[in-house]
């Protein structure tokens, strides 16, 4: 017992060292997807006072949880397993940065679909502000759906908002499937 | 034609499509998971609308938030608007964006250079999130 006591104070200290303000990991509904919206925007309005800051992180968040729930393996690990979940499994934290906030997400995902999403943010952070804005337009008026019903937008959008460039890393996990971490700094 | 309503809801923005007056107004969020199926009735309508349309057709759109799956809905919503406008209909959109919200300006820019129809830009003081 006592090990498992302290591994709550370990888990505190690290969430207080990182700044973490609000931290999720667990299996993502439509509804559940709500309540952490719900929660998020009390916590920005009561810490932000910039109104345009606070629509930016939220906006982010509103679509790195989006991504979270339809790009996602239905895959969770216990115990260096890879298992498969209902619904879609994965976690999210919101940080406070000396520039602004963070947003981070961590899910597994089909090994397959590694490279293509790689090149996709690569691309992205190859892209200029005007660059971005241009393809994103292309994207939207060229009528066509993506499998996720989005169009491939989100993460153009999330690059747009942030203003900075995404940073993110997959670590292979087993033949078929590996972890997609996504950090986005939204500068304020 | 029965006017459309759909009451706002914390992800799906309030709908209320007029025939009678042409009126046809978008507010709120529109964030939902799938938005496909949130946004066909509204294009359903707006379809059955154009057969007989009125002489004036005005789209507001006041959104606090919409989320990138929303984006190609709403597009599709003014494409509908487009053939209304081509057979000789005066039709308009309304833009409102909050003063600060330079993002939600320019996402109503984008459309504007998109669509065949005259967009208004107009600047409120603070959209209602209730």
């Amino acid at each position: 017992m006592p090990e498992l006591l302290d591994s709550i104070h370990d888990l505190y200290d690290g969430l207080e060292r990182r700044r973490i303000m609000l931290s999720f990991k667990g299996s993502l509904t439509p509804e559940l997807i709500t309540v952490l919206l719900g929660l998020v925007e009390r916590k920005l309005d009561g810490i932000e006072v910039d109104q345009r800051s606070r629509k930016r992180v939220f906006n982010v968040v509103i679509e790195c949880l989006q991504n979270l729930y339809h790009h996602n393996g239905h895959l969770r690990a216990e115990q260096g397993t890879v298992q498969q979940t209902k619904d879609p499994h994965g976690m999210v934290m919101i940080a406070s940065t000396d520039t602004g906030y963070s947003v981070l997400t961590g899910n597994f995902m089909a090994g397959s679909e590694v490279d293509h999403l790689k090149d996709h943010l690569d691309r992205i952070n190859a892209l200029s502000a005007d660059d971005l804005r241009e393809w994103y337009r292309a994207k939207l008026a060229d009528g066509t759906y993506s499998s996720a019903g989005g169009g491939g937008l989100g993460m153009i959008d999330i690059a747009r908002r942030s203003g900075g460039k995404l940073e993110y890393a997959f670590v292979p996990y087993d033949q078929d499937s590996a972890f997609f971490s996504l950090n986005v700094n939204v500068n304020t | 034609m029965e006017p459309l309503h759909l009451d706002g809801s914390p992800k799906t923005p309030y709908v209320h499509f007029d025939p009678a007056t042409g009126l046809l107004e978008l507010k709120g969020r529109s964030i939902p998971e799938n938005s496909i199926d949130f946004y066909k009735p509204l294009i359903d309508w707006i379809d059955r609308y154009g057969r007989q349309p009125n002489a004036k057709t005005a789209l507001h759109v006041q959104l606090e938030y919409f989320n990138t799956s929303s984006s190609k809905c709403i597009l599709d919503v003014f494409k509908k608007l487009e053939p209304i406008r081509a057979s000789g209909h005066e039709v308009t959109v309304l833009w409102h964006y909050e003063a600060d919200d330079e993002d939600m300006l320019e996402a109503g820019e984008d459309y504007s250079g998109i669509i065949n129809i005259p967009f208004k830009m107009i600047q409120i003081a603070e959209v209602s999130g209730d």
